[in-house]
């Protein structure tokens, strides 16, 4: 038995003693979802058994290095777990920005004592963070960014305003883009810096969205204290790092209508709908459009795969996560279209327990956000004409 | 494994690249064309192809091949888009020799193989009927007739059909299809060549009461060694559509860039910059899953088939999709024999249809899901 054959048995037996019932199957709500901080909320016991077992393996964060807690494995020993992990149909065990995005930035631009004191609680779960990139002012146009930090000696003093801030009225602490030096041309004078959300000075407003939930909200600084030990990278440079995570984050948007995905369409489809005496959808022009659907996201999914490994063999383009982010976010659009449609009338309910309170009617609206969060569509278009394709002027 | 080619993988990309840029360029396929060439091929690049050890790349070494694999296929495949080049090598040096390396008897094994592996001899063969690819519902039939078979029906697109030195033709038996070996000089073989519109070899073949030994049915009548054959078909066909929708979309990005209008670059307008960025993503796209197709085709995954068809369904669109850009962003001079994108353009069309169109291939999956 080869290495790889051996790890996967491994990873199946223990898979099968430690994945709780509760937590395997789809995610049908967000209550389904595990997210941690100091205010985790966890759906049942068993949820949060979930977490402490794959916690303690490292495999909240399979290919981090076990130095920082993380699980130390290989890209192929990590696409077996992913593997295994789906064969089962478990759950994430951690839903995390801290992995998704800021950690990933930390590896590459942190400090040692950064890395040791904030990559292990990630992990764990213990530390929730959230995003402070756009503001009122500055959506497509980030580097435009006004929120000011003052230099104080050991500390900066910030004042500004964040919006679009995902959960951060249940972050534990915010990676944020602050301008420290005003004079600069605008690319120059950002610096990244993280903090406490509990620091005085901080409050947030959740934003209530066409979906009726609140994932975002307005983020407000009014003479916040930062530390200077909490700046990632170099003053004036944070742009650099910003631009890294962002990576992370825009592979994060594309790959969630594929990691997330429930139930098949055509099986929804053929559901509500019915089959003919052939066993096929009893509606033929919707049943084409689910098929290229299913085509696009095998294909998809592939690209992901592709991806993921030229990553590892230093072979790909760093703006290919805007390809990624691109198709990912109108492919999840589609598959949300069409989910609607396979739903019928069935899908327009907004509340009541049939519905699951309009689970499919609100999950098709939010899906409306991810074309735009993280860098429209268009702004993906632009940076792939631009840094891929070299075409002039771009 | 990792979904990148490995270093082997690579260098076979290399060079079949540059053979195939060297010695079977666009102008080749332009002056086969344009001479009217009688077999649409040339014999002696053929021999080349083998000399090069491509014709057999998944010959077993044993019978002069190289003995590699579908991935190995599709690299060369892609290079093939790349350049336009016509040769046999999708009807000979991967139908065939699929058919009779998992099918055929030692004796034919030993009679052909070492001759497609040194591009000495054509095959072709013969799936298709009417205007679309439905092998389940193939009317062509083998019956039993002495010690043999005797075959009657009708076969359309038959790549290389009129140069081959043995067809291999797809008929209905009692048990299933079945694939048999079929002298082309037989009594009641009629073959008609097709001119087609991408300048590249097809036929049309009648069969009418042809006595075949027993011995000509290659494995069993079961459908399954056809399954297998279509199969490498199709990813073959993928790949190399994938490189001929790269090929185009590098011109016209070249021609982006060069085109002045208006006082600058027509690369600079924001509304040719997005389509040609939505491009680059459905080829990078389809490219990924080229390239699972033909690694699970080689590890024997139980997905391979709808990843096969997600391959191929893939090129089908975006390869449809490339083509007809290059063609507009060319403006006027895309509409031009003289420039190549048009050439790309009436490829892509004969692909498209070779062994399920994007529709056929979109239907396997949706009925392999359920609905």
């Amino acid at each position: 038995m080869s290495d790889l054959e051996s790890f996967r048995a491994e990873t199946r037996a223990w898979l099968e003693a430690n994945c709780p019932p509760d937590v395997r199957g789809s995610v049908d709500s967000e209550d389904d979802m595990i997210w941690g901080g100091r205010k985790a909320v966890f759906k049942t016991p068993e949820h949060k058994l979930w977490l402490e077992r794959m916690a303690d393996r490292g495999w909240t964060a399979p290919e981090w290095p076990a130095a920082y807690g993380g699980g130390g494995l290989s890209r192929e020993q990590a696409k077996v777990l992913t593997s295994e992990l789906r064969r089962i149909k478990a759950q994430p065990a951690l839903n995390s920005f801290g992995i998704w995005m800021l950690g990933p930035a930390l590896l590459a631009f942190g400090t040692e004592e950064q890395k040791q004191r904030f990559l292990p609680e990630i992990v764990r779960g213990e530390i929730r963070w959230c995003q402070g990139y756009s503001e009122p002012g500055a959506g497509s146009d980030l580097a435009g960014l006004q929120t000011r930090a003052e230099d104080r000696g050991d500390h900066w003093i910030v004042n500004g305003q964040k919006i679009w801030t995902s959960y951060a009225d249940k972050a534990d602490w915010i990676f944020c883009l602050v301008r420290t030096d005003p004079e600069a041309p605008k690319h120059l004078g950002i610096s990244f810096v993280l903090f406490d959300m509990a620091t005085p000075g901080v409050t947030t407003r959740p934003i209530t969205l066409i979906s009726g939930k609140s994932p975002f909200c307005e983020t407000f600084f009014d003479d916040v204290r930062v530390e200077k030990e909490n700046l990632v990278g170099t003053l004036n440079r944070g742009w650099d790092v910003a631009k890294h995570l962002l990576a992370h984050e825009r592979t994060m948007i594309g790959a969630m209508g594929e990691v997330a995905a429930g139930k098949p369409v055509g099986q929804v489809a053929v559901d509500h709908i019915g089959t003919d005496d052939q066993g096929r959808l009893d509606d033929p022009m919707l049943r084409a459009r689910i098929a290229e659907l299913d085509v696009d996201a095998i294909a998809f999914r592939a690209s992901l795969e592709r991806v993921g490994d030229q990553v590892k063999a230093g072979q790909a383009h760093p703006a290919v996560a805007s390809m990624l982010k691109y198709y990912g976010s109108e492919l999840n659009k589609r598959r949300h279209e069409l989910l609607m449609a396979a739903g019928g009338a069935e899908a327009l309910e907004w509340e009541g327990g049939r519905s699951h309170d309009g689970q499919s009617a609100r999950d098709w609206l939010r899906t409306k956000a991810n074309s735009i969060e993280g860098g429209t569509s268009e702004i993906q278009l632009n940076i792939l004409a631009k840094h891929i394709l070299k075409l002039p002027g771009a | 494994m990792p979904l990148i080619l490995t270093e082997e993988q690579t260098m076979l990309a290399e060079a079949a690249g540059g053979f195939l840029a060297e010695q079977g360029p666009i102008s080749h396929l332009r002056q086969l064309r344009d001479d009217r060439s009688a077999e649409g091929i040339s014999r002696d690049l053929w021999r080349a192809f083998g000399d090069m050890g491509l014709a057999g790349v998944i010959i077993p070494e044993a019978f002069g091949g190289s003995g590699l694999g579908a991935v190995e296929a599709g690299v060369v495949a892609e290079a093939i888009g790349r350049n336009l080049t016509p040769s046999p090598f999708l009807s000979t040096g991967l139908l065939a020799a699929r058919a009779l390396i998992d099918g055929g008897s030692p004796t034919h094994q030993a009679d052909w193989l070492p001759r497609f592996a040194a591009g000495e001899a054509i095959a072709a063969l013969a799936v298709d009927e009417g205007a679309k690819h439905r092998p389940d519902r193939i009317q062509t039939r083998a019956e039993r007739s002495g010690n043999g078979f005797r075959l009657n029906g009708a076969k359309a697109l038959v790549v290389d059909g009129h140069v081959a030195d043995v067809l291999i033709v797809a008929a209905r038996t009692d048990d299933g299809v079945g694939l048999f070996l079929v002298d082309p000089g037989a009594g009641g073989v009629r073959i008609e060549r097709t001119l087609m519109v991408d300048a590249h070899n097809a036929a049309r073949i009648e069969l009418s009461d042809v006595r075949v030994d027993a011995d000509a049915l290659l494995g069993v009548a079961d459908g399954t060694l056809l399954d297998r054959v279509l199969q490498l078909g199709r990813g073959a066909v993928a790949a190399e559509m994938s490189g001929a929708a790269q090929a185009a979309f590098d011109q016209t990005l070249t021609y982006l860039r060069d085109r002045t209008q208006f006082g600058r670059a027509i690369g600079e307008f924001q509304a040719l910059q997005h389509r040609a960025a939505h491009l680059y993503a459905e080829i990078e796209i389809t490219q990924a899953i080229v390239l699972k197709a033909l690694q699970a085709l080689d590890a024997g995954a139980p997905d391979a088939d709808l990843l096969v068809s997600a391959a191929k369904a893939r090129a089908g669109k975006s390869g449809e999709l490339a083509v007809q850009e290059a063609v507009q962003m060319h403006g006027g001079v895309g509409m031009t024999d003289e420039f190549d994108v048009g050439l790309y353009m009436k490829r892509m069309r004969v692909a498209a249809e070779l062994f399920g169109d994007a529709g056929y291939h979109a239907e396997h999956i949706a009925r392999a899901g359920g609905y």
